[in-house]
């Protein structure tokens, strides 16, 4: 610090920087001030190393050199002192990833997943150009594609109930419905907790309250066990349905609170000048109000879509086959594969799933926050 | 013309009754309109419901009310805090549940904060090694849904340990096998109230000493010499010496092994174990999180600040640092806290007897009584969220930087 002042002091004086002192530079400088600088220090250092040691080495030996990568059942992997079984993970990727999805129609799951994550992509990716539209594609027209696609019965396609999807396909589905229909019920709630009227503002706080103070399994069971008890004679709605209700109205009430974080955030002249120029309130929200706020909150709400991803596992509770539903009933169920190292295996590839996912779009928050940031400072 | 001046003077003095689209374009009036909308759809939606739900209750011949709460429960819970057998009633079966709640997440709670607390420190360590290695648990674990991370600990590791008879033994007479973890339970014997008592006393008369020094330092600059560490003996000698005195009143009860099972002592179930990890762990994650954000969040100026008053690194830390970092770091905590609470109820997914697994699950299934069940096990949570976050605030408001 203080030799950096200094010589960007002497600089206009000095027209050739002179080189830094020897010791203070290069690779064993850093060492020495970041690894070994007090005893203290040092034992620190020798405390990380062995850590990495040991836990490196027992990963690499359970995960490549006893692991057993072919085989057709869990014979290989049941002999004493071997490591993870990748084999069983092998012969069951189809399943978790599409669970009972007749093999015949799995090219419609497959293009639906093409099809939303190219409309994300286009939806992510800051240059893409007519945003409006893109949009407008990825929240409104591929929902409704996708739901034809996925359940059938129209279109010549054959009718696939929902009892048998399951595996990574019922995750992104509960994932994405959560994150599309949570939205709008997001932003009504955010304006209601902020409305000058006083029923709106009651109703809205009451609701968001109420559904943070309770956890998500207790809304599911409300969805699964409840729900069919509220609805007249002969309404029946499928199991997946009532789950994704309760998945959204949960992650409704929690986007609320960080939509209503960057409503707060808006200067009230933005407010008063919207009314100076006359606009409605739909107008002043949705054309002054909300645009500026939402761009503040993107990184809230993307951290809050990772909870909701990693909250998606819960629907195994009622008895959907997520991803991990489908993995924790393979594990359990398939007694051909049964060996002491089929669980952990099976869990440790559940878990990277996942773990990319969250991880992917928590890089994304952050390198979004950087970007939004850089805009704001100017 | 004149008609229509004449109006106009009218709506001046506001005797003419408005035409409607002057009351559909007043703010007042239409906000007023639109909240009877609004109650009027709740009332509705509220009618429909219960028009409903006691159709299909009597329909599928369900009972309705609380009395359900009396009777005999008839199935047995593997862990209680209470006395409970399976002749106890439905509603004790409650109170056990939620004693067990409140457990694995008091103890959540605690180990949590310690685990979260020291990763957090690591990450701001000036060792770039051990920075990094927290740095990588914080990113690995709360990346990774926590329901994943119990199903991992119960049945990858906890589900494939060795039959009793083949228990692992761990130190201090302790077993670790595929029924929990057994360790020494401690009995007290005849005088342990003494030695109770003298911890109080000593607990109190260190109190005094300490508030005594802190009151001549404010008036004399000066303190008490030693005042911490007679305090801090009082406080460790004083039921020490009680617990000799009385001839060690405490007995333990080890557990031995059996063939099939093992007896004696405390055994945590594995269920317990399993929750309580996963919990922690995940949950430890995001503490640390809070902690080095806290800890950041002090403003550089404040620590050089105490440093150029002379005061030492460790009172930097005690008396600058950690008081207005705790400021930033108490309120995202409790949210934590309550976090770790609500996910307690993924217990229901490995079998451990808490609220959501005894009352939501077994307690719904015999009884049938969804509507009722489903109310009192929300309510029950959101109690505990609307009393914590009473609490957080009556705290933040006593924290909170006075300014002017």
């Amino acid at each position: 610090m203080e030799k950096g002042s200094s010589s960007s002091a002497t600089g206009s004086m000095q027209p050739t920087p002179s080189r830094p002192p020897p010791g203070s530079a290069g690779p064993l400088a850093w060492a020495r001030k970041n690894l070994f600088s007090s005893p203290l220090n040092v034992a620190l250092t020798v405390l990380g190393v062995w850590i990495i040691w040991t836990s490196v080495s027992a990963i690499y030996d359970w995960a490549i050199v006893r692991a057993v990568f072919t085989g057709s059942d869990g014979s290989a992997c049941a002999k004493d002192g071997s490591g993870a079984c990748w084999a069983f993970i092998a012969a069951k990727l189809d399943q978790f990833t599409y669970g009972r999805y007749p093999e015949a129609e799995r090219w419609r799951a497959n293009l639906t997943m093409a099809l939303g994550a190219l409309g994300l992509a286009g939806l992510m990716i800051p240059g893409v150009p007519r945003k409006g539209w893109v949009a407008v594609f990825t929240l409104f027209v591929f929902p409704i594609i996708a739901y034809f696609l996925l359940t059938g019965g129209s279109f010549g396609l054959k009718a696939v109930e929902t009892e048998l999807w399951g595996g990574l396909m019922v995750t992104l589905v509960v994932a994405v419905v959560g994150i599309v229909a949570s939205f709008p019920i997001a932003v009504l709630l955010a304006l209601g907790r902020r409305s000058q009227l006083p029923i709106v503002r009651y109703a809205s706080v009451g609701f968001i309250e109420f559904v943070r103070g309770v956890p998500l399994i207790t809304m599911l069971f409300m969805a699964s066990v409840m729900l069919p008890l509220f609805l007249p004679d002969g309404v029946t709605f499928d199991k997946l349905l009532r789950a994704l209700i309760g998945v959204a109205l949960f992650e409704g009430a929690y986007l609320a609170e960080v939509i209503r974080g960057g409503l707060q955030a808006i200067p009230r002249g933005q407010y008063e000048a919207a009314d100076a120029l006359g606009l409605s309130y739909p107008k002043k929200m949705g054309l002054v109000v909300m645009p500026q706020a939402l761009k503040l909150v993107i990184p809230g709400i993307v951290n809050s879509f990772i909870a909701l991803f990693k909250d998606t596992s819960l629907v195994l509770i009622i008895g959907i086959f997520d991803l991990l539903g489908i993995v924790q009933q393979a594990v359990s169920s398939d007694a051909r594969w049964f060996s002491p190292s089929t669980p952990l295996t099976a869990y440790v590839f559940a878990g990277f799933v996942f773990w990319i996912f969250c991880f992917g779009m928590s890089r994304y928050a952050l390198w979004m926050e950087r970007r939004l940031g850089n805009g704001q400072q100017r | 013309m004149a008609a229509q001046r004449e109006k106009v003077a009218a709506q001046h003095s506001g005797a003419v009754p408005r035409s409607f689209a002057d009351v559909l374009y007043d703010p007042r009036s239409r906000g007023l309109l639109l909240q009877a909308l609004l109650v009027a759809a709740i009332v509705l939606l509220g009618y429909e419901v219960v028009s409903n739900a006691t159709d299909n209750l009597q329909k599928q011949h369900i009972a309705s009310g609380f009395g359900f709460l009396e009777h005999t429960a008839g199935f047995d819970i593997s862990q209680s805090l209470i006395a409970y057998t399976n002749t106890s009633s439905y509603g004790r079966a409650f109170w056990v549940g939620l004693l067990n709640t409140l457990l694995v997440a008091a103890l959540g709670v605690v180990l949590a904060t310690a685990i979260g607390f020291i990763v957090g420190i690591a990450r701001l360590s000036s060792n770039w090694l051990i920075a990094r290695l927290a740095g990588v648990y914080v990113e690995v674990l709360r990346n990774i849904p926590p329901l994943l991370m119990l199903f991992a600990i119960y049945f990858a590791v906890l589900k494939t340990l060795p039959a009793p008879r083949d228990s692992i033994a761990l130190p201090f007479h302790s077993y670790l096998n595929v029924r929990g973890l057994s360790v020494p339970s401690p009995v007290w014997q005849e005088g342990i109230w003494w030695v109770v008592a003298a911890f109080l006393i000593g607990l109190c008369a260190a109190l005094l000493i300490w508030w005594l020094s802190a009151r001549q330092k404010v008036s004399t600059g000066r303190t008490i010499a030693g005042a911490g560490w007679i305090g801090a003996a009082m406080v460790v000698v004083l039921p020490l010496l009680a617990f000799f005195a009385f001839n060690q009143p405490v007995v333990f009860n080890t557990p031995t092994i059996g063939r099939f099972n093992v007896t004696g002592g405390l055994t945590l179930l594995p269920e317990l174990v399993a929750l309580l990890g996963g919990l922690s762990l995940y949950t430890a994650a995001f503490v640390a999180e809070i902690v080095r954000a806290g800890v950041q969040g002090v403003s550089k100026g404040q620590k050089e600040a105490a440093v150029a008053l002379g005061l030492s690194a460790g009172q930097v830390m005690r008396l600058v640092v950690i008081p207005q970092a705790l400021r930033i770091i108490i309120p995202p905590l409790t949210n934590q806290y309550l976090n770790l609470t609500k996910n307690s109820s993924l217990a229901v997914a490995i079998g451990y007897p808490d609220l959501v697994h005894v009352f939501a699950g077994t307690v719904l299934n015999q009884t049938n009584q969804a509507i009722e069940v489903i109310l009192i096990t929300m309510a029950v949570y959101l109690t505990i969220s609307l009393v914590t976050s009473v609490l957080m605030n009556w705290f933040n408001a006593r924290m909170a930087l006075v300014e002017r």
